[in-house]
């Protein structure tokens, strides 16, 4: 009891303080819940969700991933394993590709390490599986046919094997400098 | 000797019906507790099995004895199979003095609508009520884990608090009604329910009983958030379902008695007794389930306090009142 309050305010406010929730939740009966219910109703989630991750193709149709393992390597919970393999051509690409989902925490480290911008993550999570060897993914359901966020992005115009031409002629390149126009 | 299985037919009858409406009643407040208190939360509750959730109960069952049945390492393994059994037993027994109708005449032949109507109706209730701790004791103690031991010694030290101010609440009403037996006290409320005598003893009452249940707010031996669950934490499936099912059987069953102590039993105006019982138990859960939703819990030298400083002392006075009322009366 608080001494300078005096034995009847005190009585008065602790009554009050018992009484008063019973009206709080009387009332918060007969309002409509707030709650979500989520298979009926989906919110829309924001544009950069993280949520599960796929293989992107480049514009003309060709896989991205060059089998680099930066994604495997910086993956915190070391969930993706891959073997890289070389085409006839020299191009690279991902032999074997496993993404296992059941470890997945979905940070987006590979996303952001990924060189060719093949490995992306979408704003689909729903993936739960009554087994969890069905949360182990393979190249063949990791892999969708278009370019994800960045569709017209194309990995070997700028670098790779397919980029052997003459200095300057590269795109997103100047001319190459002659040296000697540079003396004084 | 035809008499004899005739009665005995009569009685199993009896018992089925009481032993049905009890459990599936107990099954079913589990599912209105979890309804009531999302809505008072804003929430929708359980809404998925069935149409409005209401096969709820039967899925819980389900996966109740679908879980493993976990011993923890140096239980006291006898008792701690045995003892989850103490509070629905206990409470089912109870059941059998609740008076839940008049006399029916079948065939010439006078039946009771009561189990067994004991002179002891009362004191067999409230010793009942003191076995029935046993199990929260003893659970606690033969689970071998702090947090459960903690609880079953909070559980003790609550039961001792509650039980003298529940058991002194009563005996106004035993001395209006004149008798133990809990057909009779119904029987005494015919023209007007004791609430409208006794209301004082009637509070006294439900405060004990709500420490007597052992739920928010004098859910000390429970206590989610500092003894994870208390007595019952080291317990899964089904017989952690039975602790649940003795709860709230005993939420039942103090409403049942509730009704016919104080809310005049089965009288009521139009509808069948049964119907009038039925809604009078009602009573006690829903307002026990409105208490959960709103206040916090006690501290445990807060209850003690409340159960020995001011119930027990006002129960004595209540008494005293009402014994010197009756005296004067003549």
């Amino acid at each position: 009891m608080d001494e300078r309050k005096g034995i009847i305010t005190s009585a008065a406010e602790g009554t009050r303080g018992i009484l008063e929730p019973f009206w709080v939740t009387l009332r918060q009966l007969f309002h409509k819940p707030i709650t979500e219910e989520y298979p009926e109703f989906k919110r829309a989630l924001p544009e950069r969700a993280r949520g599960r991750i796929v293989l992107t193709r480049s514009p003309d149709g060709e896989e991205r991933c060059v089998a680099c393992q930066l994604c495997s390597a910086v993956c915190p919970v070391s969930c993706i394993s891959m073997q890289s393999a070389v085409r006839e051509d020299g191009r690279r690409y991902a032999g074997w590709f496993r993404i296992n989902f059941g470890r997945c925490i979905f940070c987006g480290l590979c996303e952001e390490a990924c060189p060719t911008l093949a490995i992306q993550l979408t704003n689909d999570f729903e993936m739960s599986a009554d087994d969890p060897m069905q949360l182990v993914h393979e190249k063949d359901t990791l892999t969708v046919d278009h370019g994800g966020r960045h569709p017209d992005y194309d990995f070997y115009r700028h670098a790779g094997v397919a980029v052997r031409r003459e200095p300057g002629s590269h795109e997103d390149e100047d001319a190459p400098v002659n040296p000697k126009s540079n003396f004084p | 000797m035809t008499m004899w299985f005739a009665g005995f037919a009569v009685l199993l009858v009896k018992m089925a019906l009481v032993l049905g409406v009890a459990l599936t009643g107990a099954a079913y407040l589990v599912l209105v507790e979890r309804k009531l208190l999302g809505r008072m939360q804003l929430r929708y509750g359980p809404n998925r099995v069935g149409p409005f959730g209401l096969l709820q109960p039967l899925a819980d069952g389900v996966k109740m004895i679908l879980k493993e049945d976990l011993v923890p390492q140096g239980a006291d393994r006898f008792l701690f199979m045995m003892v989850p059994a103490v509070l629905p037993l206990t409470t089912l027994l109870a059941f059998a003095v609740v008076p839940f109708g008049t006399e029916l005449t079948i065939m010439g032949q006078q039946v009771p609508m009561v189990i067994t109507d004991l002179d002891v109706g009362v004191l067999f209730v409230l010793s009942l009520s003191s076995v029935g701790v046993y199990s929260l004791a003893l659970g606690g103690w033969a689970s071998n884990s702090k947090y459960s031991l903690l609880g079953a010694v909070r559980g003790v030290g609550q039961m001792i608090s509650y039980e003298l101010p529940l058991g002194l609440s009563l005996v106004p009403v035993i001395m209006l009604a004149g008798s133990m037996s809990l057909v009779d006290i119904v029987n005494a409320q015919a023209d007007m329910p004791f609430i409208v005598y006794q209301p004082v003893a009637y509070v006294l009452f439900v405060l004990s009983a709500l420490v007597e249940v052992k739920r928010t707010p004098f859910d000390l031996a429970e206590a989610e958030n500092e003894l994870q669950a208390g007595f019952h934490m080291e317990y899964s499936g089904m017989r952690f379902a039975l602790f649940f099912l003795g709860e709230y059987l005993n939420m039942i069953f103090l409403g049942a008695f509730a009704a016919l102590l104080f809310l005049g039993g089965w009288h009521g105006p139009v509808l069948p007794p049964f119907a009038w019982l039925l809604i009078k138990t009602a009573i006690m859960p829903i307002l026990l389930i409105w208490i959960r939703a709103s206040l916090p819990r006690l501290r445990p030298d807060q209850m003690m306090r409340l159960c020995w400083v001011w119930l027990a002392p006002l129960a004595l006075l209540n008494i005293l009142a009402t014994g010197a009322v009756m005296l004067l009366k003549g």
